[in-house]
């Protein structure tokens, strides 16, 4: 009996491995949240392609400047660009009727966007794109097939395409996939471009949760705290119970 | 002066004398064991609810449109609103991790026999009022999970045959989930079912402390004043309140006040409890995933239905039941019938002797039996109801009731080790 439980339990162990994820073999994203100059870097790409159709409406100038360490003035200057005040949402003009008509679907607000899809989906998924005559936008994405969304960032990458290699395959030759080039046309080499896309994901996850450095750091004094508590806590039980034993 | 005033108030409101009789004075076995320590946990996690759920009404905004941005308000602009947040979130299954313990320790040490059979329907009845209580916070973020969570489960009540649809009706106060729902939510989250449960914590306590604590040997502390046992000398080291002896009647064995000897010891639990629950709100707040699921990050969408819909893992076990049955009133039967088999206890088992070390090696499979499926079903609820999944959570089903079958046939004549006179 005790054999049949055991052996149940580990084949739903080892199916639990195999739950349902993602076709695609997602990248790892380097997410670094204290690195200020890589988040900045982020803002700068997403107030300058991500922007003009979706909003960050959770999320205030105010605190992505003081947080990422940007001057207020400078902010101002560089990244906010409509004339909106600092304590402002950062949001945009786009009704969300106009891109439903426009895309088909309502670009959706990327406030939690890391929160709901992980880092190394958007790291992965910002680095998918293809061209596909057959799409609307001319191209598609390996990781999330049919998005709406054009390649905003392509002026960056350069013009991607699927590439394939003739490889023997069972004894024939055959045509396999081998992952997405782009002609070089971008400003941004293929290193560069990962690098941009991780600035701008980096950027997204700390948007998702601004407070998680301050939680981290209070974290280990509140730690720390209770580690005494809890030594405190035993010696005092330890006093006590001497009465009983 | 100060002694004149207390000795009023004691002629008019004996507060001392109550607080001997269930703290000071009252006899508590004295070989409590781990499993002891989630009750006091309990009662900390349900202070921790209502203290963060006072103040995240304070900028919590109860309507369709406002809700999730006012989350968010607090998740971001107010001062330590993350921290609260948190606090809550995380509360809530800590809740269920201390509350599910406290329920198998009853099992393990039959907490629940003669004469605690009302101590443990009082349990039960905390256990499902806390339930409902889970299921309509959850609502309350008004994510994508919020909703369609709520969706699967008021959907359940519908397939109650003849008056489910009104029924459903009537729960949501709209022919969809909508603003409307989330207000009564609201209303019942935060003032009905948290009195509900605050008054049934104290009908537990107080029927608790007239039977008195059961302990993992299961044997009485309280035993007859007739001379078969004798008081040794670290048994009168103590005074207990004189209700307890019954004016003579009762004489109190192997037992210490339950102040201090088990505030200090609970206060360990406490720490070691605060260690874990801490360790999750500031570094894993999302539980993987668990707590706080993705899909909840996204505002409630009515039109857009989740790839896959999982209640929060504390009811996975009986939603796994659920869908085990094909039929899906059966199945919400089934799901009833799992929590109501849980409450029967004192009558399914018929056997004399308590605890589970001196019970037949049957009863430890069986209990064995019964953790396994409970776990298994737990994490099948959380994984897609497909192919080998639904296999399983049929097995699991079977084998949670077969736990309580086999026990009521059993635990008749069961073969058992002989008591102990004294706590070991």
């Amino acid at each position: 009996m005790m054999k049949t439980l055991l052996s149940a339990v580990a084949l739903l162990a080892s199916s639990l491995a195999m739950a349902a994820g993602p076709a695609v073999q997602l990248d790892k994203a380097p997410i670094d949240l204290t690195d200020k100059a890589s988040l900045q870097n982020g803002a700068r790409l997403f107030q300058n392609y991500c922007l003009g159709c979706h909003q960050m409406q959770y999320q205030r100038y105010s605190r992505t400047f003081s947080d990422l360490d940007i001057p207020e003035e400078l902010g101002m200057e560089h990244l906010m660009f409509t004339g909106e005040k600092v304590g402002d949402h950062i949001t945009n003009n786009m009704a969300p009727k106009d891109g439903e008509n426009w895309f088909g679907v309502a670009p959706p607000d990327l406030t939690n966007v890391a929160r709901v899809r992980g880092p190394d989906w958007l790291y992965t998924y910002l680095r998918a794109f293809y061209t596909d005559d057959t799409r609307p936008f001319g191209v598609n994405n390996e990781v999330f097939p049919l998005v709406a969304m054009p390649h905003v960032l392509q002026e960056l990458q350069g013009v991607p395409s699927k590439t394939f290699e003739t490889r023997l395959v069972d004894g024939q030759p055959k045509q396999v996939y081998v992952g997405i080039k782009t002609d070089g046309s971008g400003e941004l080499s293929e290193e560069e471009y990962d690098r941009a896309v991780a600035d701008l994901v980096n950027y997204l996850e700390y948007v998702g949760e601004p407070t998680k450095l301050e939680a981290h750091a209070l974290g280990y004094k509140v730690m720390i705290f209770l580690l005494i508590f809890f030594v405190l806590a035993y010696l005092l039980k330890k006093e006590y119970w001497k009465d009983v034993h | 002066m100060f002694k004149n005033l207390m000795s009023w108030i004691e002629y008019r409101l004996p507060f001392m004398d109550k607080m001997n009789l269930h703290v000071m004075q009252y006899p508590a076995p004295k070989n409590f064991n781990f499993w002891y320590f989630f009750g006091s946990l309990a009662m900390l996690v349900l202070v921790n609810q209502i203290v963060t759920g006072i103040w995240l009404t304070m900028n919590y905004e109860p309507s369709a449109e406002g809700a999730f941005a006012s989350v968010e308000y607090i998740m971001r602009d107010v001062d330590y609103g993350w921290l609260l947040r948190y606090m809550h979130s995380t509360g809530a299954s800590a809740f269920f991790v201390v509350v599910y313990l406290h329920m198998l320790r009853g099992m393990m040490y039959g907490s629940y026999q003669k004469p605690r059979e009302l101590l443990w329907i009082f349990g039960m009845l905390i256990f499902l009022v806390l339930m409902a209580e889970a299921f309509m916070g959850y609502l309350l973020p008004w994510g994508q999970m919020s909703f369609w969570g709520a969706q699967v489960i008021i959907g359940i009540f519908g397939t109650i045959p003849f008056i489910g649809e009104d029924l459903t009706l009537w729960i949501r106060g709209d022919y969809v989930i909508s603003g409307a729902t989330l207000n009564r939510f609201f209303a019942l989250h935060v003032i009905a079912l948290p009195l509900v449960l605050v008054i049934l914590v104290f009908l537990h306590i107080m029927a608790l402390h007239e039977v008195g604590s059961n302990n993992p040997d299961g044997i009485d502390i309280k035993k007859d004043n007739d001379g078969s046992v004798e008081q040794t000398e670290a048994d009168k080291k103590f005074t207990f309140h004189q209700y307890f002896t019954r004016g003579g009647k009762k004489i109190i064995v192997d037992a210490i006040p339950f102040h201090p000897y088990y505030t200090v010891k609970d206060l360990v639990g406490v720490a070691g409890f605060l260690l874990i629950f801490a360790w999750v709100i500031f570094f894993l707040p999302e539980g993987g995933g668990y707590f706080l699921e993705p899909p909840n990050f996204e505002p409630a969408n009515p039109l857009k239905t989740p790839a896959h819909i999982a209640p929060v893992w504390y009811f996975t076990p009986f939603y796994a039941i659920l869908r085990a049955i094909p039929h899906p009133f059966m199945g919400a039967v089934a799901m009833f019938a799992a929590i109501v088999a849980l409450a029967l206890l004192p009558w399914l088992d018929r056997g004399r002797v308590r605890s589970v070390r001196y019970r037949s090696g049957l009863h430890k499979i069986n209990l064995i039996n019964f953790c396994v499926s409970f776990v298994a079903l737990g994490v099948l609820g959380v994984l897609p109801a497909v192919g080998i999944y639904t296999l399983l959570a049929q097995i699991f089903s079977f084998t949670y009731f077969a736990f309580f079958v086999l026990l009521f046939f059993y635990s008749k004549n069961e073969k058992t080790k002989p008591l102990p006179v004294r706590v070991t």
